[in-house]
């Protein structure tokens, strides 16, 4: 198994030389779901605290970034840090009001899709951050400016916060952390007996899970040059999140990138190819599909279910 | 000193006081048992003790120390582990993660622990299901399973609820030896049973409980002959087998 | 709109995410009506609250029933895609621009005195209140509303004592789904809307549901009330933009300091 990830990753490595620049477009986009997916996987996934409103992280981590830039000149490079940490205290807070008063499950849920509504409502109307309109970004094409001429610079930028995603998850994971996390979303109250301080870890999941988020917010800035809060506050955009771990398998270390790979080139191709003609919207109907299909018949994703079979033919052979 | 002390313990429901200025310790290498009919509060003690409910007054003392309003971990983290009446495991977690999870609150790193859960394990005779994950046992097994889970933390104190109900007699028998060994180790049980014949060969003491008050306490010879116990329990069959 | 959800949920505990989408083919299906049939919206919501009823009767037998045993999360995830499914086979189907229907009483006002009274809406609020009402009735007074309420109270003892409780959640879904099927086609005059409007209106749903109590009837009218007040103040002292925020922080607030709501029992 760990042979073939390594030989995955030099293959992709590779690739950029062998691609046309629109499926490299399509890949940075794989890449940075991945990302995405990966650091709402650790909440989300291992803790098993459903969040919808993630999108809020990423506008915060964009617009500090970007605002940062605009209007402080402060390169990028340091501008996502501080989005980063925004975005982590906006996780604290979220975390701590949810899980401080004991909001499980679905009124979870409904706080953090109200939360990142408020802050959507809230950016619309500050015409400071530029209102409904949102945000633009001079092209300068400075690496200093966290802008590239070469699409492959993004390549491998998003490819480095996928990797980057999946190390943290993958450190968390094999530690106390992560057994702890899978212990709270099996059974709390079990856990917590078992002398598993829940609260703790919960809030430790969700700021990190917050900050990394936050970190791709300022990517997401910066390589599409343009942040409206309706986009990146909305809830299309936390549903495209949470959708390719869901998909992918929550709570394992390929379920977002499979997921990612699974879903992000059906939305790019249909979105190219259908949108075109009017079709809008079809490749949400195979989401919203293949969603329903996963839910009914394969509810812990597709990688685990990849790998049971595997096992199996493994066995029969 | 006793190691397990508790005074004045209230907790009320709304309209209905559950648990009624109950005060009783249980000493070092005790095994105390709890019990009493249905709905005398039993449970409720134990979740009043392992830091789950708080109670409305009272004091609870681990090894000198104050508990009481402690958060559940931080109760664990002390010494006093418990079981669920209704087994909780982790069905998705192997039997070994399940046990690790305990194990983890002594030993942060993951090796140790592990080294320290297969161990307890072993104790318990669950080694061979190591792998499998804790939704495919039996029943009897998953009792087993909460049990260790809950050894795993090394506790000065276990609390055992129903840990018996729903085994047939070679489960008994085979559960009775190892709450022994256990005992044997030098952790004190408090146990809340409805077998009587496993309360009344394990414990040293116990506490009769009804409509959340202490209605008696004392051996197992004494017990079964009171007849405020025998008042409170009339009707229940489990009793007659307790009376020799 | 928020009594179906809370009859959902309150019977089931299953949390729909896809009523606000519902209602929206609600929408859509009346305006297909008034274009191709030329039906008065004020008339067809009857028709438009039998389709919606057959359809959450569909959606129920074929998938949520599948997962009634389920933890919470696969229910959610769930009713998100089918809400996903519905938005875009509607973007598909009618395109993204916000449309109306056409209704002659849509337009009309009344004036009492110095007062005019939007007609619209006065009808709408008189039919809410008459299904309410009518609801009410069913749940209290007929046997298959007992059952209901039973089931919603006691799913075990209900299957004890012999109700059929695959057919109480059928009816509960569909009958869910066919009030905001009605509320749909009664706003359609109102309310311009698009395939994207489902979203907000399960999240207006939710908080409406949520303040007035999960399984409450009286508290999904009441919750109603509350929120409207609260959006319409927050027009009239904020910016009109940020009403929502209003309802937003209610929210918020209440599930901070008491998720049951204002009139519900705590749910497990």
């Amino acid at each position: 198994m760990k042979w073939a990830g390594a030989l995955a990753v030099l293959g992709l490595l590779a690739l950029p030389l062998a691609l046309s620049s629109y499926a490299l477009t399509i890949f940075i986009f794989i890449f940075f779901y991945a990302f995405l997916g990966q650091a709402w996987n650790i909440v989300g996934g291992y803790a098993g605290q459903l969040s919808a409103g993630h999108a809020a992280f990423v506008g915060i981590g964009g617009y500090t970034a970007a605002m940062l830039s605009i209007e402080h000149g402060v390169t990028p490079w340091i501008g996502m840090f501080a989005g980063a940490v925004l975005a982590g205290l906006l996780g604290a807070l979220i975390g701590f009001l949810g899980f401080r008063f004991g909001l499980r499950g679905f009124y979870f849920v409904l706080l953090t899709v109200a939360f990142a509504e408020v802050c959507r409502i809230l950016v619309s109307n500050i015409d400071a951050v530029g209102g409904a309109l949102g945000l633009y970004i001079t092209f300068t094409g400075n690496p200093r400016h966290f802008q590239f001429q070469d699409q492959r610079a993004y390549y491998y930028i998003a490819f480095a916060l996928m990797l980057f995603a999946t190390g943290v998850a993958a450190l968390i994971e094999r530690r106390r952390f992560g057994m702890y996390l899978r212990a709270i979303r099996e059974d709390e109250t079990a856990a917590e007996a078992a002398g598993v301080d829940a609260f703790r870890y919960k809030m430790l999941a969700m700021v990190v899970s917050s900050s990394l988020t936050g970190l791709g917010g300022s990517f997401y800035a910066f390589y599409l040059f343009s942040l409206q809060p309706s986009t990146v506050f909305g809830i299309p955009l936390s549903v495209e999140i949470i959708i390719r771990p869901i998909i992918g398998g929550a709570g394992t270390l390929v379920g977002p990138i499979l997921g990612s790979f699974i879903l992000t080139p059906l939305g790019e191709l249909s979105r190219h190819y259908l949108g075109q003609s009017g079709l809008h919207g079809a490749h949400l109907v195979a989401y919203g599909l293949l969603l329903i299909a996963v839910v009914l018949f394969l509810p812990n994703g597709a990688y685990p279910w990849l790998r049971a079979r595997l096992a199996r033919a493994g066995r029969a052979t | 000193m006793a190691l397990l002390d508790v005074r004045g313990l209230s907790r009320r429901f709304g309209g209905l006081q559950a648990v009624r200025d109950l005060s009783f310790s249980v000493g070092e290498r005790e095994i105390v048992a709890l019990i009493g009919p249905n709905g005398a509060g039993k449970t409720t003690v134990f979740s009043l003790l392992s830091g789950f409910l708080a109670p409305d007054s009272g004091d609870v003392h681990l090894g000198g120390q104050s508990i009481v309003g402690r958060k559940p971990h931080a109760v664990c983290a002390l010494g006093l582990a418990r079981t669920f009446q209704i087994v909780r495991p982790f069905p998705k977690l192997t039997v070994l993660e399940n046990v690790l999870i305990g194990a983890l609150v002594r030993h942060p790193h993951r090796r140790d622990a592990e080294a320290h859960a297969r161990g307890v394990l072993d104790e318990v005779g669950l080694a061979g299901k190591a792998s499998q994950p804790a939704g495919t046992l039996t029943l009897s097994e998953r009792k087993r399973l909460e049990l260790s889970r809950a050894l795993a933390t090394e506790p000065r104190l276990l609390l055992l609820d129903e840990v018996m109900a729903g085994l047939n007699s070679t489960e008994v028998e085979r559960t009775l030896d190892l709450v022994r060994a256990i005992n044997a180790r030098g952790i004190a049980v408090l146990l809340i049973e409805h077998v009587m014949r496993a309360v009344m060969s394990l414990a040293s003491r116990i506490v009769v409980l009804n409509y959340g008050e202490r209605i008696a306490e004392g051996r197992p010879d004494e017990i079964a002959s009171d007849r405020r116990v025998i008042e409170a329990y009339l009707g229940e069959p489990d009793v007659d087998a307790a009376v020799p | 709109m928020a009594v179906g959800l809370t009859l959902i949920f309150g019977v089931m505990r299953v949390v729909n995410f896809a009523h606000g989408d519902m209602m929206v083919w609600g929408m859509y299906l009346a305006y297909v009506l008034a274009a191709r049939a030329g039906l008065d919206p004020y008339l067809s919501f009857a028709f438009c609250a039998a389709a919606l009823f057959v359809f959450g009767l569909a959606v129920q037998r074929g998938l949520v029933d599948r997962i009634v045993d389920a933890p919470h999360e696969m229910q959610i995830l769930l009713m998100l895609g089918v809400a996903l499914v519905m938005e875009n086979v509607a973007l598909l189907v009618f395109g993204p621009e916000p449309i109306r229907v056409r209704s002659p009483l849509g337009a009309a006002t009344w004036y009492l005195g110095p007062l005019y009274v939007d007609v619209a809406r006065l009808v709408t609020f008189g039919v809410a209140i008459v299904l309410t009402a009518a609801l009410w009735l069913f749940l209290y007074r007929t046997d298959l509303g007992r059952q209901i309420r039973a089931a919603a109270d006691n799913p075990y003892g209900a299957l004890v004592i012999g109700t059929d409780v695959r057919r109480v959640y059928a009816a509960a879904f569909g009958i869910g789904a066919a009030c905001v099927g009605a509320a749909g086609a009664l706003v359609s005059p109102i309310l311009p809307f698009q395939p994207s409007t489902g979203l907000a209106l399960s999240v207006t749903s939710f908080n409406i549901v949520i303040i007035g109590g999960m399984g409450s009837l009286p508290g999904a009218f009441v919750g109603g009330v509350l929120v409207s007040v609260a959006e319409s103040l927050g027009a009239v002292f904020l910016k009109p933009s940020l009403k929502e925020l209003a309802s937003f922080s209610l929210l918020i607030l209440i599930l901070i300091v008491r998720p049951s709501g204002l009139f519900g029992r705590r749910a497990s």
